[in-house]
């Protein structure tokens, strides 16, 4: 049989295509534009090469809210993946009991992030808040998140662990379902013990979805704006000032379009580069 | 300048480089359909199209500029003499 060829369908793409130029193609390209001037004000601008991008890439201040990321980042998948994989093997099988378990596992995703916000500002303060009072007047300990970078730091970092470590629940929950029983019925009749099961079996094949869980957090804790936007605000200091902040503190705070505009460009880069490490991951974990 | 573009604040070195990038991926795309790429592996760890390749290539290449804009006040050709080396390394045996 002859197969017809029809490009008619390429036209189906279109809308999306138009889309994508207007809202991320041309907005990108102004950006460029930006980075190479001094804009002084409209029909007022000044050629000034890479110097932005001299300034962007030495300035410490940069380089500090970088590594802070980095750290955070690194934190956040060290608890947060073993403690999904925890909760995961902790829930139940099968039932109404799954049924609710998950729902009421899932609902700190449904919540909006500035709503998050909002929640562990009120809930950390020391004076209104739950957590605030009881860490201070139950437990004895000085514990202000407006005041001490430390304890901003932990506020930010449990506020993630709360608000993400259900979606890595969630992830390693459908993984350990797609386990097939034999399997077991193997390990039983080798005797395993529970901890042999863990490591020879359901970790091995949590492989995939562990691996997604580990890059979609890391790509989010790295663009992390909202939530510590509206618990701390950066601050105190630079304690929580993480890449995002740092950039719309240029770009927005002190409209300083040509740092801003540098300094978004290497971000994205980053980006892209977490993105296709990503997606070349997640291809080569589907064909194994 | 005026006119409708006036607010992308356009330049000439901008213009051209995006000019080149928009002939790359045309040219790719007609390279692509008269003599398709197949995935094999090079000195890169991972499999690799011709595409994939050049991404790689231009993304290192980025990294590259940075880095010297990072370390040296020396011309920014250095970079750009060592990128055209990279890119021809990745292209031919990446």
């Amino acid at each position: 049989m002859q197969k017809t060829v029809n490009h008619r369908a390429w036209l189906l793409v279109l809308p999306v295509v138009l889309s994508v130029a207007f809202s991320a193609i041309l907005p990108l390209m102004t950006v460029v534009n930006y980075s190479v001037q001094d804009i002084l004000g409209p029909g007022q601008r000044v050629w000034v090469g890479n110097e932005w991008f001299i300034d962007t890439v030495r300035n410490p201040d940069l380089h500090a809210a970088f590594w802070r990321n980095l750290l955070f980042s690194f934190q956040v998948l060290l608890i947060q993946i073993p403690l999904g994989i925890a909760v995961a093997l902790a829930l139940p099988a099968k039932g109404w009991q799954a049924s609710l378990s998950l729902v009421l596992i899932a609902l700190p995703l449904l919540i909006p992030w500035n709503v998050v916000g909002t929640i562990w500002q009120i809930f950390g303060r020391a004076d209104i808040g739950l957590g605030g009072y009881f860490v201070n007047n139950i437990l004895g300990l000085s514990y202000n998140y407006t005041l001490e970078p430390r304890d901003a730091w932990i506020t930010v970092l449990v506020m993630d662990v709360w608000h993400w470590t259900p979606l890595v629940a969630l992830l390693c929950y459908a993984g350990l379902r797609a386990i097939p029983d034999p399997f077991y019925q193997a390990a039983r009749i080798d005797g395993a013990r529970l901890w042999s099961i863990f490591w020879y079996i359901q970790l091995p094949k949590l492989r995939g979805v562990l691996l997604i869980a580990v890059l979609l957090r890391f790509m989010d804790s790295f663009m992390i704006y909202t939530e510590p936007f509206v618990v701390t605000g950066g601050g105190p200091g630079t304690a929580t000032t993480f890449l995002s902040i740092y950039l719309s503190n240029i770009a927005i705070g002190q409209f300083d379009l040509g740092n801003g505009s540098a300094f978004s460009l290497i971000y994205f880069l980053l980006i892209q580069i977490l993105c296709f490490v990503f997606y070349t991951a997640i291809l080569r974990a589907g064909r194994k | 300048m005026g006119g409708p573009l006036e607010w992308m604040a356009w330049t000439t070195p901008t213009a051209l480089f995006f000019g080149a990038v928009f002939l790359m991926l045309a040219s790719m795309a007609l390279l692509g359909a008269r003599n398709p790429s197949y995935a094999r592996k090079g000195f890169l760890p991972i499999e690799t199209t011709r595409g994939d390749r050049l991404y790689i290539g231009l993304i290192v290449c980025a990294l590259i500029n940075l880095a010297w804009l990072l370390a040296t006040d020396a011309t920014q050709l250095g970079a750009v003499a060592l990128c055209a080396l990279w890119m021809v390394l990745v292209l031919r045996w990446g």
